[in-house]
């Protein structure tokens, strides 16, 4: 050790130093990485066969067998995994019955089985993908700016208080009340049915996550006046206050009225 | 009571009350007033549900103008509601969120002048039905219809400047619907939108101005027309329900002071409660929900009150015709809808007691009610109003409606077109078919009396029910029906040859009076009426003997045979094969 003390103040000393360093991490996370990197590729193929089996059986007959689509279906090419997340991760898809809209059902798939069909389908060409626990990570977002965008881009649809509201021909923008923030993340991204595509280049990550903890934070909200009505505005106020208010009205007038005999 | 039995507060109040006669003569006033009668029936407390929310409205409106701020000066909300912190909003909505979630009592009593306003349409519009339907507003009551009329329009626009004022998304919807309906108006619609909104729609004055409109003008036209709406009902009297002594010219009732005072009084408090117990546990109007407005942004589902309901249904019903007539457009789909209609019909009601009038060729003074079905063609006019108005009404909340049912909108659009013309004729036949069914009943009664369910059968073999005669009062109710007749046609020319000149105005009237009479079922005349009453007496000798066998089987109505014939039941039937050949 005496040696190489003696060393140390030798001009290249830094160079070798910095020379080992550079080796020795870069060695130890080559050596890493390819392990890792053979481990999910060796993964990714066999989910990617595991959805594709999925994908034949149950989604091939209107997607067509290589996804390109029919008169039936969609093609999927391009779509990615969040698409496959969000349309059968709600129900939508399998689709029970062709009619103006699919609407969200029981889940046909296990999380694991949904996230074969996703591998299988972003496998086809490259897609939105799903949120990843950080997208989804709403710790510090401001609620009340979410509150603006929704106001602006999803309520005109989806009804102020996200109770959703009727589109043409018997389409309809789905109420919000139980969607989770990722099936909504991925809605936007992706568009399904009759919504536009939120890409990230016209409404940025950070703007969805406010969009999505205002939608939480209205869903979280007590209704400080009491029974809301399910939140629809004046119309149900308006059939409470014939049902509920005038009936009793009269019957109260009845009773005042009513001859002492 | 004699004066020895007076208590010392009673002289105190006497003397207080001389004290009072003696400089302003008040003691037969009162004793004249607080002894007037009134008619007794659960239905003319109706207008007083709409009196009792008026007042409602007015103290839990007072309330909020303590706190309310008419401006749109622009701030940064900065109160408990999280989702909306350092939002920009205008003044007045700031001030609408305070007394939601910061004044003491303010949510409840937002919600209680919300609610209140509701009823107090609901209430006049229940209290308008009675009035058409039993004939209320005929002579000498139609200025009175008048007034309740231009109530009614008042506390219309009461609710919607009311609906405005909080500057949510949802009020200021409306107000560009309602710049829209200016817009539509032909050649001034520009110039009277700039005039109302002071300048490009939202401007920076409609709510001030329309704040001064709801608590200051409407409130006030109301309080005033009230006023005289309640002393015409005092100095021509209530309307009384046919009955037993009960004519054009007097009043059956009990007086004022004391029965009146404790029901009125009673039932003011009872309505308040009700009012109140609604507004403290059904919310109304979430405006931190809807957000604040800006012209940019629209929720899904922006409906007006249910009042206004109607005129949105009608625009929404109401097929895409423009004209466009050099240059200029004249945009029918939104003028037709929401100014000629409503116009149509607001006239056609106020003028529809004159109408009435005209046709009938009647002068006299009316204090009797009609019973719906004795006005058979006024009666389904009503309904038909009714059920165009509800049809309006759904298609006004048809977004709502079509995504609870999972139906398509532009199906209830078309569906609702057609049965906009379809089902209010049907309704004007059905149920003048029904007032006319009852008015046959009505004859059946007063000839052969009340069916009692009891069937005999005579010696000879012959069934019959018997009936019993029906008691004063109801035979005073049922002898109330009018004999309104149709107007004859008038004579084209006079026995000279002359022209009658008011031939063609004649005719009209004798057409709407076929329209209004012809089909009725003919009061029984006093003669038959007698002959009936002899029959029913026949019927009770043939029934005496039978009873009085014992022997005689006894069936009752299920074929159960009953243990001991009951001599004085009243279900007792006597009806079997053995009483054939015992009476042989």
């Amino acid at each position: 050790m005496k040696s190489l003390a003696k060393h140390r103040r030798h001009p290249a000393a830094v160079l070798v130093v910095i020379m080992l360093g550079l080796l020795l991490t870069g060695g130890l996370y080559a050596a890493a990485n390819t392990a890792t990197e053979a481990r999910s590729v060796e993964a990714d193929a066999l989910l990617i066969e595991e959805g594709k089996r999925l994908f034949l059986e149950g989604c091939s007959s209107c997607h067509g067998l290589a996804g390109q689509g029919s008169d039936n279906g969609p093609s999927l090419i391009g779509v990615g995994a969040a698409a496959v997340d969000f349309q059968v991760g709600t129900g939508r898809m399998p689709l029970a019955n062709f009619g103006a809209q699919a609407p969200s059902k029981a889940v046909e798939y296990t999380d694991e089985q949904i996230r074969a069909i996703a591998a299988f389908v972003a496998s086809l060409a490259p897609g939105p993908s799903i949120p990843s626990a950080e997208d989804l990570d709403f710790t510090g977002v401001d609620v009340a700016r979410g509150g603006e965008l929704f106001r602006a881009n999803c309520s005109q649809c989806h009804q102020a208080a996200g109770r959703g509201g009727a589109l043409s021909n018997g389409q309809y923008a789905p109420n919000l009340m139980k969607t989770t923030p990722e099936h909504i993340w991925e809605a936007m991204l992706t568009g399904p049915q009759q919504m536009p595509v939120f890409a990230d280049t016209t409404l940025p990550p950070q703007d969805k996550k406010e969009i999505i903890s205002y939608i939480e934070s209205i869903r979280a909200s007590d209704d400080p006046g009491g029974w809301a009505l399910g939140r629809f505005g004046p119309v149900t106020e308006g059939l409470f206050v014939w049902i509920g208010g005038m009936l009793l009205a009269v019957i109260l007038a009845v009773w005042i009225g009513a001859k002492v005999r | 009571m004699s004066t020895e039995q007076i208590s010392g507060i009673e002289k105190k109040g006497a003397s207080a009350a001389t004290y009072v006669d003696e400089r302003v003569h008040s003691n037969s006033w009162f004793s004249r007033n607080l002894n007037k009668v009134f008619p007794d029936h659960w239905s003319f407390m109706l207008g007083e549900i709409a009196l009792y929310s008026f007042v409602v409205v007015l103290l839990s409106g007072v309330y909020l103008t303590l706190f309310y701020k008419p401006s749109v000066v622009e701030v940064i909300y900065d109160g408990p509601y999280i989702p909306l912190k350092g939002v920009t909003i205008s003044e007045a909505y700031d001030s609408a969120l305070a007394i939601s979630f910061e004044v003491r009592g303010g949510l409840l009593m937002r919600q209680i002048h919300h609610w209140s306003a509701l009823f107090f349409v609901v209430a006049i519009a229940v209290h308008m039905f009675r009035v058409f339907f039993t004939g209320a507003f005929r002579k000498p009551r139609e200025l009175n219809w008048v007034v309740g009329m231009t109530l009614a329009l008042m506390a219309l626009a009461a609710g919607f400047t009311g609906y405005s004022l909080p500057d949510d998304l949802l009020s200021g919807t409306g107000l560009r619907i309602i710049e829209g309906i200016i817009l539509a108006i032909p050649v001034i619609g520009t110039w009277a939108s700039f005039l109302v909104f002071g300048g490009e729609f939202p401007g920076v004055d409609i709510i001030s101005r329309l704040y001064g409109i709801h608590i200051l003008l409407v409130p006030g036209i109301i309080v005033g027309l009230i006023t005289v709406h309640l002393m015409m009902v005092w100095t021509q009297k209530h309307t009384q329900f046919p009955g037993p002594g009960r004519t054009d010219k007097n009043v059956v009732g009990y007086p004022l002071m004391p029965v009146y005072m404790a029901k009125a009084g009673g039932f003011f408090f009872l309505i308040f409660g009700l009012i109140t117990i609604i507004a403290g546990i059904v919310q109304i109007n979430p405006i931190w929900i809807f957000g604040p407005y800006t012209p940019d942004q629209v929720s899904a589902g922006t409906q007006p009150d249910w009042y206004i309901g109607w005129l949105d249904g009608a625009l929404r019903l109401m097929p895409n015709i423009e004209w466009i007539i050099f240059d200029y457009t004249i945009s029918l789909n939104v003028l037709i809808p929401t100014v000629v209609l409503p116009g149509l019909i607001v006239t056609a009601a106020i003028i529809y007691p004159w109408l009435e009038a005209w046709a009938t060729g009647d002068k006299r003074e009316h204090h009797v009610l009609d019973r719906p079905r004795n006005a058979p063609t006024r009666t389904a006019l009503g309904v038909m109003a009714i059920v165009f108005y509800v049809i309006l009404w759904v298609g006004g909340g048809n977004d709502i409606i079509a995504v609870g049912f999972d139906l398509s909108i532009n199906f209830m659009i078309w569906f609702l077109r057609f049965a906009l013309i379809i089902l209010p004729a049907l309704a004007f036949i059905i149920t003048k078919r029904i007032c006319l069914s009852l008015q046959r009943r009505d004859r059946d009664k007063l000839l052969h009396g009340r069916e009692t369910g009891r069937i005999l059968r005579l010696p000879t073999g012959e069934f019959i029910e018997v009936h019993a005669p029906v008691n004063e009062e109801e035979r005073a109710v049922l002898e109330s029906k009018p004999d309104d007749k149709p107007l004859p046609e008038p004579p084209e020319s006079d026995s000279a040859g002359v022209r009658n000149p008011k031939y063609k105005s004649g005719r009209r009237a004798a057409g709407l009076s076929r329209f209004l009479y012809r089909d009725t079922i003919e009061k029984p005349t006093e003669a038959e009426i007698h002959h009936g009453d002899e029959a029913i007496e026949a019927e009770d000798d043939f029934e005496a003997p039978l009873l009085e066998r014992e022997e005689s089987m006894h069936v009752a109505h299920d074929g159960s045979v009953l243990a001991k014939p009951a001599v004085d039941a009243p279900e007792t039937t006597s009806d079997n094969g053995d009483g054939g050949s015992e009476q042989s």
